[in-house]
């Protein structure tokens, strides 16, 4: 195999033009799909972790086991289960749907462990001070608890969200027309892999930022941790 | 025939699980393997790329960055779709057990030494000293004074990076490898019951609860503060 | 006048466009005991650092016990064994014991089997009244006993010199004396020694020589009395009324 040979089976411009718009059609998707999960997991989060600080021993153990539960699970596992497993229950989900309480459940677990830590580093005193004032528990949570516990973790959340966006891909394996499905597409009627390498060229030019701020982040923060 | 009944009937149909048993257990041995090459491989890629970028070669660790950006940012079902999918237009295929190998041993070896690099520059600068000053080479100072201080550093972070990356294994189902997922999605299209694919969740909690537990019990047993 | 053991010539030393070292020139006779001072960023850890190649002078010429040091054909981890060296902040290896601590390099650098390395570190232990607390963790250990340690670890290699650098600096004021107890026991053992420190009453009873840096450079040196009895240099003066105070 000559590097012509090379170039026009991974990097063939003709292949790239004709599906260059339906590529885009799915980055659009990607990036619809990451608008709706990565709140979605967040509100899933945020309520696992104010639930957390009821430290209640009946709510404690189901909690831990919720959040271990969907941690052992892969989340395509999960999805398949959904997508295809529900319609038997005489449930019939959408893709959207599906994916979307997929993400909820999953990303929502780890968001939460995320989001109880952050809470816990946040010195006990704040809550005391706080209600001192005649704030609510639930306004001493919104106002003081968790602004702090969000920027004491915030490489953490960081972190998860990029492999949230990273994991919308998964989507394509319920025929969600997102990136990587629609590069599966035009890959299998050209027979080129060009749509595939192209779209790994754009998922990897939406997330590199990420991936550099988040390296920066992480080495102060181990650094720090001596 | 009652919802409940129906709901059994469906998820939890016992006909169907004794006929699907055997396939699923065979795909569980398949994931513990293909688990097990992704976490030796990635690992001992990601210690290796580690240990040759603290030799500080400008452009080597240049090439080292670049790397461990790239897998970081890529979503690994993109990874092994263009392994799979794409790599037979350059006249070689891979297998879809291989794509996932080498494609999550990637990944696992970006976040690795991401990790270990951290971990190696965390230890202070006067253990270096400390140790080269009574004649220990650059090499005998890594092994035996620099790394074991970094490792234990990057054990909690590692193991779980490790569990949410071996979890991937899942993935191996899209390139047709017949892993638990695999296996459960082919009963459940033969039987037209969804109960395969309960077995196959139950599997993996079967395979992963245990390694979440463990994960919990490191993170507490090798806390940062020392 | 025999051979000095240390003999530095013009070291010069330059971080990036920072000019650390300028010119200096430093003999030490064997069992004699120098003391360096100087205000910080002087320049005085540069130099030590300079003396064992922890650093590379920029320009210079050094040589230890008759070994030159800058020579790229030495063999830079056995030359390093002549010369032990204490970190204000003792640097112990935490995930060994302290008789870890003390046997590393014997058994991977001078390669001594087992039993005679154990016999060589637990001496070593000794000489700093530490047996007894072999098999502690430098987490379990005080920072005196922690510094005492690192002394044993340089000395169990059976240097020819040792270099100290602020030992006593970062411990708490109640545990300096033991330190600079182990540390007069070497003097009278006849070690030969190099100390970079601001102990003046331990420069007093123990220094053969006083050399007082200043800027990346030796601005005066002499016996102890005459420096901080009748120093020369308006700067040595300021340093000396400086750290009197305290
Ligand atoms: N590795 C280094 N890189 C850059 N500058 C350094 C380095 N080490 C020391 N310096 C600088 O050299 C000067 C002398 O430092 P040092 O020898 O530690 O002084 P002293 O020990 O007398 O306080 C200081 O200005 C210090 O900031
Ligand atoms: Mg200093």
């Amino acid at each position: 195999m000559t590097f012509d040979d090379f170039l026009s089976a991974f990097f063939s411009l003709d292949i790239l033009r004709q599906a260059w718009p339906i590529l885009l059609d799915g980055l659009v998707q990607t990036i619809l799909l990451s608008l709706l999960v990565v709140p979605l997991g967040l509100l899933g989060g945020v309520i696992l972790a104010v639930l957390s600080t009821i430290h209640h021993p009946l709510l404690r153990w189901p909690l831990m086991a919720w959040v271990d539960l969907f941690r052992a699970l892969p989340p395509l596992v999960l999805l398949v289960f959904i997508y295809a497993g529900l319609p038997f229950a005489g449930l019939e989900v959408t893709a959207w749907q599906a994916v979307a309480i997929g993400f909820f459940l999953n990303t929502g677990a780890y968001y939460g462990e995320i989001l109880r830590a952050g809470i816990e580093s946040v010195p006990r005193g704040q809550m005391e001070a706080a209600r001192s004032t005649g704030l609510s528990r639930g306004q001493a949570m919104g106002f003081v608890i968790l602004p702090q516990a969000v920027r004491n973790v915030l490489p953490d959340l960081i972190s998860n969200t990029l492999e949230v966006v990273k994991l919308t891909s998964i989507a394509s394996v319920v025929a969600l027309p997102e990136l990587l499905f629609q590069a599966r597409q035009a890959q299998s009627v050209t027979y080129n892999a060009t749509p595939i390498m192209a779209a790994a060229v754009i998922y990897f030019i939406l997330l590199w930022p990420v991936v550099r701020l988040l390296s920066r982040l992480e080495n102060r923060q181990l650094a720090g941790r001596r | 025939m009652s919802n409940w009944d129906r709901f059994l009937d469906s998820f939890f149909n016992l006909k169907v699980a004794a006929e699907y048993l055997p396939k699923i257990i065979e795909g569980f041995w398949l994931t513990v393997l293909l688990a097990l090459c992704i976490v030796v491989t990635g690992l001992v890629a990601g210690l290796l790329l580690a240990v040759l970028r603290s030799f500080g070669i400008r452009v080597l660790n240049w090439l080292i960055i670049f790397a461990v950006d790239l897998f970081r940012a890529l979503p690994p079902l993109v990874l092994i779709t263009l392994l799979f999918f794409g790599l037979p237009a350059a006249g070689f295929s891979l297998t879809g057990f291989a794509s996932t190998w080498l494609a999550l041993s990637l990944v696992l070896m970006a976040f690795a030494e991401e990790i270990f690099w951290a971990g190696i520059t965390a230890v202070p600068k006067g253990q270096w000293e400390a140790a080269r000053s009574t004649g220990l080479t650059f090499l005998q100072t890594l092994r035996m004074v620099v790394l074991p201080q970094a490792l234990r550093m990057t054990i909690p972070p590692l193991t779980n990076r490790t569990i949410a990356i071996t979890k991937g294994t899942a993935l191996a189902s899209v390139v047709a490898v017949q892993e638990i997922l695999g296996a459960a999605q082919a009963g459940v299209s033969f039987s037209f019951n969804p109960t395969p694919l309960t077995l196959g969740a139950l599997a993996y909690l079967v395979l992963f609860v245990p390694v979440v537990l463990l994960g919990r019990w490191i993170e507490t047993r090798f806390a940062w503060k020392r | 006048m025999p051979e000095p053991i240390i003999r530095a010539q013009g070291v010069h030393k330059h971080f990036g466009p920072l000019h650390v070292l300028k010119g200096v020139d430093l003999e030490v006779a064997e069992r004699e005991l120098v003391f360096i001072i100087g205000p910080s960023g002087s320049g005085k850890s540069t130099l030590l650092r300079c003396l064992n190649r922890l650093e590379e002078p920029s320009s210079g010429s050094i040589h230890v016990d008759g070994i030159d040091m800058l020579d790229r054909r030495t063999d830079i981890n056995k030359a390093r064994q002549r010369i032990g060296m204490v970190f204000q902040s003792f640097n112990l290896y935490p995930h060994m014991t302290a008789l870890g601590n003390v046997l590393l390099a014997l058994r991977k650098v001078q390669k001594l089997p087992r039993e005679q390395a154990e016999r060589r570190a637990w001496a070593a232990l000794q000489r700093v009244h530490l047996s007894d607390r072999a098999d502690h963790y430098p987490g379990q250990l005080s920072g005196g006993q922690q510094q005492r340690v690192a002394i044993a670890r340089a000395i169990a290699l059976e240097p020819r010199v040792m270099l100290f650098d602020e030992p006593t600096s970062a411990l708490d004021p109640e545990l300096v004396g033991g330190v600079l107890a182990v540390m007069r026991e070497l003097r009278e053992d006849g070690m030969t020694m190099v100390v970079v420190s601001h102990e003046m009453g331990f420069a007093k009873a123990a220094a053969d020589r006083v050399v007082f840096m200043a800027d990346g450079m030796i601005l005066e040196q002499g016996p102890p009395d005459a420096i901080f009895g009748n120093p020369q240099h308006e700067r040595t003066r300021a340093f000396i009324r400086q750290i009197d105070r305290h």
